[in-house]
């Protein structure tokens, strides 16, 4: 029997034959192999392997490819939806387990998207960020229980202080970038990261796949990831970050590993992870040394012995439990605790733990952030709220819940001209992001990504400041867990208690 | 005040809440803090630290300073469960001699170096280890070389689970561990890389492997001297005879371990070995729908 789908096309693309000038530059642009020549030049598209990434559409000198919707009808059914018939239909044709690419797709409530701002009036002058300095600097890491400050040699000279303070990562600004792997991405976007991390002041994050030599010269903005997998994790990756991220978990896909497919190892890869070509890389779902808080506690002084105590930052995806677990997590002695929404982004994950498992960071935020101070513990560590951070808003609204900066991942990316088509785990990415193909992998000059990068997060820097001025705080310290400053809107009175906001309209 | 760990220990953790029961929760410490330091004697290259009673952060302090110094052999006296000695420490000619039972993640990350381990070993020895050499006289217990890249490991005794787990290889990195008496289930699982032989000397009347042999295993290869059943093998693994190549690998490291434990490696050769070889690189290669 003939190879035969029910899964009809999800795009059309459609071209202007008449604007065409059969150039074949779509040909050539596409990673998914869409196009081919007739014998007359006109590129004759195959609808089925389109992923709407408009990488041709952009690079169509006469502007002749449109990509649309397939408006092919099915017979309505909120319950069986089309999405989910097409899902069976490939299952029953593969066997497999569904893989995606990105955050989830899913419309989930969006409580950002609920949570409004307060700003002065009258009573209370706002401040212009223009005129006046506005600090968005930010110290990660362990916060001493108490300080004490002396004064010149008991004769009232200047004050100093006295308490030797653990080390600490300075922001210029409250966002750090996520861990994203070389082999998910590719090196140039590794170093765009990295060059954008310098220029910004802030981090970029090996992720689980080693640190390629070509960063070096970024180690001083790199912090390194040791996952389960531990590929290229050894002495001298340690002691070459700024810090050291243990990965437990992801907010796209709690409770599992990663499986980066032998089609993604070649030699670079290969190099920098240790581990042979073609050979599939497995981090299995634990770290296999890693059982209990105890133990997590053994990894991060070891990493601490073997680096010379640098600061440790341990990520865990946003799971119900996360308060409880964070609470561990500092008790074992983290510097920072990085939590990851499940709305957070991935280079590959099974569709089914992307779209269904996790709690978002929002909530994740507000009950960590409760519990540490409940305890009496929330100074021996900082909160890194990432999964599902998409803009300056966003991050404005989870430093008041409680954060203490933000890590972005996707928005990176999509400024570097990812279009969330959601195949980063295909390989094929025509923007030369998340594919190791050398003739898609080199369209992303580093430094102009970098440029972009560093763009965005200047902007949204500036509008950070914006806020923080009508909010009437000159400092983002200022705002950091004043949970007072939020309102909701149209969130039920659960929600709003768990995150600890009022209702708009209530008063001081 | 000090920073880092001192600090944890000696702070008191806020407010404390109480429970419905009215008992105060406990609180994760990190036991005493110890002796200050260790008392230090060198001879020429070689150097004593008296570890008794030495909290493991000031011994490695101590340790790292001898090395620092240019000492070749750093002897270690009275070790009673210190946690990283050798970790991250990057040196090819230093030895490291364990009088004593070291604690959890002996020889973590090390680069180079070769500890000798006088006594039985904890968990953990020679995890995410790049090269070096890590010998062990007695027993040594759970996840010995956990993402092992390179080096070998030497234990003469039985050890515990999840042995080898996620070993691999690169270049011309290759980790070797040998294990001279059993070892518990899950023996090299996840396995990417590099050679696991088991000798399984010692009390015959006892299967010298466990179960879940090399779950997950897709590189590598283990070598197993007696018999193993096809129930205590993973789905991802068989059961082969070895080619004269493996056998002349065999003879190569068990040899080299013989001369290293003081044993007759013609006796321990004297035995037939079998080969465990997982079926694919690629185990979850036809896993996933695109």
């Amino acid at each position: 029997m003939t190879e035969m789908t029910f899964v009809r096309p999800e795009f059309r693309v459609r071209i202007d034959r008449e604007a065409c000038i059969k150039c074949g530059r779509c040909v050539h642009q596409c990673g998914w192999n869409v196009y081919h020549l007739d014998a007359d030049d006109r590129p004759m598209p195959d609808h089925s392997k389109c992923a709407a990434c408009h990488r041709c559409v952009t690079f169509c000198p006469a502007d002749a490819i449109t990509i649309e919707k397939n408006p092919l009808a099915y017979k309505e059914s909120d319950s069986m939806s089309s999405g989910l018939r097409k899902a069976i239909w490939r299952q029953a044709e593969t066997g497999g387990v569904l893989l995606t690419g990105m955050g989830t797709d899913k419309p989930y409530l969006r409580i950002f998207d609920h949570l409004l701002l307060d700003a002065c009036q009258v009573t209370n002058p706002s401040i212009d960020p223009l005129r006046e300095p506005m600090e968005l600097r930010t110290f990660l890491g362990r916060k001493p229980d108490s300080i004490e400050v002396g004064y010149g040699n008991g004769d009232g000279g200047p004050p100093k202080l006295l308490t030797e303070l653990d080390p600490q990562l300075m922001l210029e600004t409250p966002i750090v970038f996520g861990g994203m792997s070389f082999g998910s991405v590719s090196l140039n976007v590794h170093r765009a990261l990295a060059m954008a991390a310098k220029a910004s002041g802030t981090f970029m994050n090996t992720g689980e796949g080693g640190l390629h030599a070509d960063l070096e010269p970024y180690q001083d903005n790199i912090i390194v990831q040791c996952a389960s997998g531990r590929f290229g994790v050894h002495a001298d990756y340690l002691q070459a970050g700024a810090a050291v991220e243990i990965k437990i978990g992801q907010g796209a896909k709690p409770g599992i590993g990663g499986h980066l497919p032998g089609e993604k190892i070649d030699e670079q890869v290969s190099t920098t992870r240790m581990i042979p070509q073609g050979t599939d890389a497995l981090s299995p779902a634990p770290h296999h040394d890693i059982y209990s808080i105890e133990d997590l506690r053994q990894l991060i002084y070891a990493i601490k012995e073997a680096t010379g105590y640098k600061p440790v930052s341990v990520k865990i995806a946003c799971v119900h439990n996360v308060a409880a677990i964070a609470s561990g997590v500092v008790r074992a002695g983290a510097d920072i605790v990085y939590l990851d929404g499940f709305k957070g982004g991935t280079g590959a994950a099974p569709t089914i733990i992307r779209d269904h498992v996790g709690i978002p960071i929002e909530i994740a935020i507000a009950v960590v952030d409760q519990r540490l101070r409940d305890e009496g513990i929330r100074n021996r560590a900082s909160i890194v709220a990432a999964g599902g951070i998409r803009s300056s808003a966003d991050i404005v609204k989870a430093i008041a819940l409680g954060a203490d900066a933000c890590g972005v991942g996707t928005a990176l990316l999509v400024a570097m001209g990812c279009h969330v088509c959601q195949k980063c785990h295909t390989g094929c990415c025509s923007w030369g992001i998340t594919t190791q193909r050398p003739e898609l992998t080199r369209r992303l000059d580093p430094e102009w990504g970098a440029e972009r990068v560093s763009n965005l997060i200047r902007a949204w820097s500036h509008e950070i400041a914006e806020v923080l001025g009508a909010v009437g705080v000159n400092a983002i310290e200022s705002l950091r867990g004043s949970r007072e400053r939020l309102r909701a809107l149209g969130l039920d009175q659960t929600t709003m208690d768990i995150i600890g906001v009022k209702q708009a309209g209530v008063g001081h | 005040m000090t920073p880092s760990s001192e600090s944890v220990r000696s702070v008191p953790t806020g407010p404390a809440r109480r429970g419905p029961t009215g008992i105060e929760p406990a609180r994760i410490t990190a036991g005493q803090p110890g002796l200050e330091n260790g008392l230090v004697t060198r001879d020429g290259d070689t150097a004593h630290i008296d570890a008794r009673g030495v909290y493991y952060k000031t011994l490695n302090e101590q340790i790292r300073m001898l090395v620092g110094e240019g000492m070749t052999t750093v002897m270690l006296d009275n070790i009673n469960g210190q946690r990283y000695i050798g970790a991250g420490i990057s040196a090819d000619h230093l030895t490291i001699m364990v009088n004593g039972v070291p604690g959890n993640d002996l020889a973590t990350f090390m680069d180079g170096p070769t500890v000798i381990v006088d006594d039985n070993a904890q968990d953990g020895i020679a995890n995410t280890m790049n090269r070096g050499l890590v010998v062990v006289r007695g027993d040594a217990g759970d996840v010995v070389g956990y993402g092992m890249r390179g080096g070998r490991v030497y234990v003469l005794g039985d050890v515990g689970y999840r042995v080898g787990i996620h070993m691999k290889a690169y270049g011309e990195q290759h980790p070797v561990i040998v294990i001279g008496g059993h070892a518990r289930d899950f023996f090299g699982e996840y396995m990417a890389g590099g050679e696991m032989i088991l000798l399984g000397l010692g009390d015959s009347s006892e299967p010298i492997l466990g179960s879940y042999v090399g779950t997950g295993m897709h590189g590598g290869v283990i070598y197993v001297r007696g018999s193993v059943q096809g129930h205590q093998l993973g789905k991802e693994v068989s059961v082969v005879d070895p080619t004269p190549e493996d056998a002349a690998r065999i003879e190569e490291l068990v040899t080299d371990f013989c001369r290293v434990h003081a044993l007759d490696a013609t006796e321990v050769l004297s035995q037939p070995f079998g080969k465990i070889a997982p079926f694919t690189h690629r185990p979850y290669g036809k896993l996933y729908a695109y």
